[in-house]
């Protein structure tokens, strides 16, 4: 019997076929894994069943019974629910107004806070999902966000639960957890969709595995009959090398040092508190941590795009606190954003005017006060070579290049400043394989020419094949520092839940 | 310090509270609606034309009828007219909401002079068509001082507040309200949740045209019986900076709006201050302080005044 | 269809529904509309006169929808072009009924340079106000343009107050006028025109060639990353409002020195909002907008014809505010356009 059976799934959208052909069949009260890269199709495929998008062809049934699902509402209604990869939830709202929303208790013409209290608080006790039921959800942390979602899929009482890469945010102790969760769901009789591109973490939770690539259905697998390489090369279509190798290098004298710094968020709470490191040269220092535990603030406060409220920065023993974005360039730092669509390219621009950005002031690029455009083009057409920025067209424009290639226009920039000291931030997020292993090489290159490099990254397995040395952060301090040699999954995630290395060490 | 003296004696007079209330009053329904369009996430600068028309309007069906209140009826539907053309603009169409704003100012600015002349004969300035007479309440009016402040004064009073309690109610303590603010919150969030966002936008901003179309109706045949030509006078950009200052909330927005009337009452008494000699020369640099006032509050405030997420950010579906 | 053919044809199509709307308009109130639209054009190209009523008509608006449109670019919506314009032509005419005793060679630059020192001021508290607080630009420009209107009504009935009949300062000194190009019958067309046909040009230059309109675009279309990129946003936030406000007081300017020779009430008389609806057809392009202003100056004078045939002249204020709202909303005509060629 089938919770769910999406019949040869047709989904096209301007230029892109999204899915092609796809069929995907899901046992009732199974746990089915859905892999597949960045742009694989697999958020696409569940958006259909959630009923944000439309089939442009093919059939879905639930349980059995043909349905058209024209919206989240139908989705509802059929028993579906969907945790989404970036949460839905509204910020200035409490916990329990979130669950209920769309789906209140009324009492006469009021809206009935204490029912909804209640409910909520039930099903938090019934599946073990602790939430502060009153907390405002802008208060609360990323995993408890994530308890709040799955309970309002169970409010709604839903029998088949979506999660789209919900371990993308944890620490591993936080996915054991969910994993805990997601068992108990089982048990209770309910389905689950787990999307997901880490394979050890499919491997352990599902019972089938769909895979996709390009928009297809590549292989269907019974977990217990396969293996992390076999599935990889479903995904990918040819061997992959997971790990990074790393020559040894010998850093050199300190580049960049921070003591004592202190940052404030957007809403002027503590975001940074008393954080110091060094940077050497040919070294790279990774900064591990949940999403939302200062890091962003810390890049930013580093790079001069965000006030520090105390403590100082020294860039070749010089003090650069609260210099300016441009001043800290001329001093040889540069910086690949977390977002590159917020920070790193203007998608108005055309590319040639995206890639002189931050530079485009030097008498490289101008003539007197005016720009030099055919230096620029020139400068362009090499860089796009170099980096192979495809299409290869300096006027196209910044937000019509992939996100793959966004990347390697921002990466090239960066590095062709030649700097000394590279602020890196979740460099590789939402690229393909292919890219990702393009973009780890150069940073990796940096760091033989003795470049200092600050990696910040949510990825552990990032962290830990790039880093030289490994400092977690954790509400904004930081925990302890690790070598990745030296150290385990388990330690550094018991450092990203608030514990100091010493209490980690000891267990 | 002459100066002094005339500022105490403009404090003790119970003229000045009545003249704030009343000016206060349009600013009052006018923050109304704009919360309302901005808490669903619609920046709605188009309230001084809103305002603009239903002073118009009222005044045209009051003349027709001979019924203030068909006047002030008409004031809400066409307010709401107005509102639909924001709404279809920046809800169906995902336009720029602000320059939306500006040109419908200019087209409620455009219609009323036009229709003047082949309606009224001449351009500038009705004849009077009559008013909404103010009220006596026996009880109050003869409580000293109060009741020369609040013992006879015009029913829009009255109604500016109990508007305001009733948003209160309406966007705090009701499932629409909580969707209303999920919506210009995060609308992605309300919509995976089944909630019509498109809908519950185009409620927010057409109930932004019923208060403004009151707002204008006290305007005109609330206060003068008359209509003139852009009487608004950026009304609607002091409601806005109302709203603003009062946090996006309806109560906060009526405590901003009486301070702003408290301004113009203040200016308009020392202006007739028999204490210090204003000439008329002087007059329109009293005639500033509101603008002032204005400035101040919204290069003050705004910081601390968070406008929600989706303020001015139009929803596409699956984008 | 290609980006820069929908450029011009969005406009151009708003325009025309418009016009087309107006047309209903017209007849609604009982009047031929083709007899209103020959009036228009009568009154706008039937004469020589009216030709150069046109042009003398279309100067301010090209300035003043330079203001905007180079605002926009920054990413800055100046509404206070009215206010700008005022404050720069008030205080040129206060200093500039003094300058008899200097040659024009001096008068008229100075003139010029103190109504665009005062505009970019003024326009620069409502730049210095967003980039410090956040304060809306729009609220502020807004409130500066009563303040502005308040106080030039203090002052030409006040302290610059001569004789009696309608409040207006003195006449500037002749030398600070600006030489006659062409004089038609009563009509006199100063070199206003050229002034404001090179202010475009070098606008054109300022942000299509020059770093500074490349850190200007950039703020506009993405503050974050310009910052990023080490330009400071709340610098090019004032230096726009400034650049802004000082091309609406050369507008008050070229009134002033060209037209009146005095301040007086009518002298902005809504030819800072004007700017918006032509930067907006003219889509914030300096070449675009001295077309617009054309347009909207040629729309302005033939209303007057159009007024004596009963349709009031408002009815260029309902024309624009429709063009406006299309362009903000422009998927509504590139719908159609998509649509037709679909069914073709």
């Amino acid at each position: 019997m089938y919770a769910v059976e999406m019949v040869n799934i047709v989904k096209r959208f301007p230029g892109v076929l999204a899915n092609d052909h796809v069929t995907l069949r899901v046992k009732k009260g199974s746990i089915h894994a859905i892999v597949g890269e960045n742009g694989a199709g697999k958020s696409t495929l569940m958006n259909q069943l959630y009923g944000l998008y439309h089939p442009d062809e093919g059939e879905i049934f639930i349980d059995g019974k043909k349905v058209v699902i024209k919206g989240p509402r139908d989705a509802i209604k059929e028993g579906i629910g969907m945790v989404h990869q970036h949460f839905m939830l509204v910020d200035t709202l409490t916990v329990a107004e979130n669950v209920v929303l769309g789906s209140e208790p009324k009492k006469g013409l009021n809206f009935d806070l204490k029912r909804a209290r209640k409910e909520v608080m039930e099903l938090s006790e019934k599946y073990g999902l602790t939430v502060d039921v009153d907390a405002k959800v802008e208060d609360i942390s990323v995993g408890m966000q994530q308890r709040v979602e799955i309970i309002k899929t169970l409010y709604r009482g839903a029998n088949i639960i979506i999660l789209d890469e919900p371990t993308a945010v944890l620490t591993p102790q936080e996915v054991e957890e969910l994993f805990a969760i997601m068992r108990k769901l089982k048990s209770d009789g309910k389905t689950i969709l787990f999307i997901s591109h880490k394979l050890h973490e499919v491997m352990e939770i599902s019972d089938r595995v769909t895979v996709m690539r390009l928009g297809k259905v590549t292989g269907e697998l019974e977990t217990s009959q396969t293996n992390p390489k076999e599935i990889a090369r479903y995904m990918v279509g040819r061997d992959v090398v997971l790990t990074v190798t790393k020559e040894f290098h010998e850093p050199k004298d300190t580049v960049f040092e921070v003591k004592n710094l202190v940052v404030k968020d957007n809403r002027g709470l503590v975001a940074v508190n008393d954080v110091s490191f060094e940077v050497k040269r040919g070294e790279i220092v990774g900064i591990a941590g949940v999403a939302g535990n200062g890091q962003t603030e810390l890049v930013e406060a580093i790079t001069g795009l965000r006030k520090i409220e105390s403590g100082h920065m020294y860039f070749e023993g010089k003090d650069v606190t609260g210099f300016t974005p441009r001043q800290l360039r001329e001093q040889g730092m540069a910086h690949i954003p977390e977002d590159r669509l917020k920070h790193g390219l203007i998608k108005e621009f055309e590319a040639y005017y995206n890639v002189i950005l931050g530079g485009h002031y030097k008498t490289l690029f101008t003539n007197g006060p005016f720009l030099n455009h055919n230096k620029i083009f020139e400068y362009t057409k090499q860089l796009m070579e170099e980096f192979d920025v495809r299409p290869r067209r300096i006027e196209h424009l910044g937000g019509n290049f992939s996100g793959g290639n966004q990347q390697k226009l921002v990466v090239g920039r960066e590095i062709n400043t030649n700097p000394k000291f590279l602020v890196v931030a979740q460099p590789t997020r939402g690229l393909d394989v292919g890219a990702i292993e393009f973009i780890h090489k150069q940073i990796l290159k940096m760091r033989e020419r003795d470049v200092g490099i600050l990696l910040i990254s949510m990825e552990l397995e990032e962290i830990f094949s790039l880093s030289d040395r490994i400092l977690v952060m954790y509400e904004g301090e930081i925990m302890g520092e690790v070598r990745p040699e030296e150290t385990t999954v388990e330690e550094v995630g018991m450092m990203m839940t608030g514990h100091r290395l010493e209490e980690a060490r000891r267990g | 310090m002459r100066i002094v003296e005339a500022i105490f004696l403009v404090f003790i007079n119970p003229l000045f509270y009545k003249i704030a209330l009343t000016a206060a009053t349009p600013l009052i329904f006018a923050s109304l609606g704009g919360v309302y369009s901005e808490i669903t996430g619609v920046v709605n600068i188009a309230l001084e034309g809103i305002m603009l028309l239903g002073a118009f309007t009222s005044v045209v069906f009051t003349w027709l009828t001979g019924n203030v209140w068909i006047g002030v009826l008409m004031a809400v539907v066409s307010g709401v007219a107005l509102a639909w053309l924001h709404a279809w603009g920046s809800i169906k169409w995902a336009g720029n909401q602000v320059v939306l704003g500006t040109a419908l100012i200019l087209i409620a600015q455009g219609i009323t002079g036009f229709l003047m002349e082949p309606i009224f004969g001449k351009p500038g300035q009705t004849d009077f068509v009559g008013k909404v007479e103010e009220i006596k309440i026996p009880g109050i009016a003869e409580i000293p001082f109060i009741g020369k402040v609040i013992g006879e004064i015009s029913p829009f009073v009255y109604m500016a507040f109990a508007a305001v309690a009733f948003s209160w109610w309406l966007i705090y303590k009701t499932n629409l309200g909580l969707r209303m603010r999920s919506v210009g919150e995060n609308p992605e969030a309300a919509d995976t949740l089944g909630i019509n966002v498109y809908g519950i936008r185009y409620f927010g901003v057409l109930m932004s045209g019923v208060w403004a179309g009151l707002a204008g109706a006290y305007l005109s045949v609330g206060e003068v019986g008359l209509f003139k030509e852009l009487m608004s006078g950026g009304r609607g950009f002091i409601a806005l900076a109302a709203m603003i200052l009062g946090k996006y909330n309806p109560v906060g927005a009526l405590l901003a709006s009486l301070l702003f009337g408290a301004s113009t009452a203040f200016a308009n008494q020392m202006q007739s201050s028999s204490l210090i000699h204003v000439s008329d020369t002087v007059k329109p640099l009293f005639d500033m302080i509101p603008f002032i006032l204005t400035i101040i509050v919204v290069a003050g405030f705004v910081g601390k005044s968070r406008p929600p997420k989706a303020d001015g950010v139009p929803y596409e579906k699956g984008a | 269809m290609n980006k820069k053919v929908m450029a011009i044809l969005v406009p151009v199509i708003s325009v025309l529904i418009a016009l087309a709307i107006s047309t209903i308009v017209i007849i609604l109130i009982g009047k031929n509309p083709i007899d209103a639209y020959s009036a228009l054009i009568r009154g706008s190209f039937g004469s020589k006169q009216a030709i150069a009523d046109t042009v003398i008509k279309t100067t301010p608006l090209i300035l003043t929808g330079l203001a905007v449109g180079f605002g926009f670019r920054a990413g800055v919506f100046n509404i206070g072009a009215e206010g700008q314009m005022v404050m720069g032509a008030l205080i040129a005419a206060t200093f500039a009924s003094n300058f008899g005793s200097l040659p024009p060679l001096i008068a008229i630059p100075l003139t010029m340079l103190i109504a665009m020192l005062v505009g970019a001021g003024y326009a620069a508290i409502a730049g210095f106000l967003k980039a410090k607080t956040g304060a809306h630009e729009v609220v502020t420009t807004i409130m500066l343009n009563s303040i502005a209107g308040n106080f030039a009504s203090y002052m030409v009935n006040g302290p610059l107050k001569v004789s009696s009949g309608t409040p207006k300062s003195p006449e500037i000194a002749d030398s600070a006028q600006l030489p006659v190009l062409m004089k038609v019958g009563a009509i006199e067309m100063s070199a206003g025109i050229i002034i404001a046909i090179i202010a475009a040009i070098i606008m054109y230059i300022l942000l299509n060639k020059s770093t500074a309109g490349y850190e200007i675009k950039a703020v506009g279309f993405n503050p974050y990353a310009a910052e990023y990129g080490g330009i400071s946003v709340s610098k090019n936030v004032v230096l726009a409002m400034a650049i802004s406000g000082a091309l609406a007081g050369l507008a008050g300017a070229t009134e002033l020195m060209g037209v009146h020779h005095r301040f007086l009430g009518e002298l902005s008389g809504g030819k800072g909002f004007d700017g918006i609806s032509i930067a907006l057809i003219g889509q914030n392009n300096p070449i675009g907008i001295i077309f617009a202003a054309f347009l909207i100056g040629s729309l302005r004078t033939g209303s007057n014809e159009m007024q004596f045939i009963g349709v009031p002249k408002h009815m260029v204020m309902i024309i624009q505010g429709i063009v406006i709202f299309l362009v903000a909303a422009d998927r509504i005509v590139r719908t159609i356009l998509i649509r037709k060629r679909v069914a073709k």
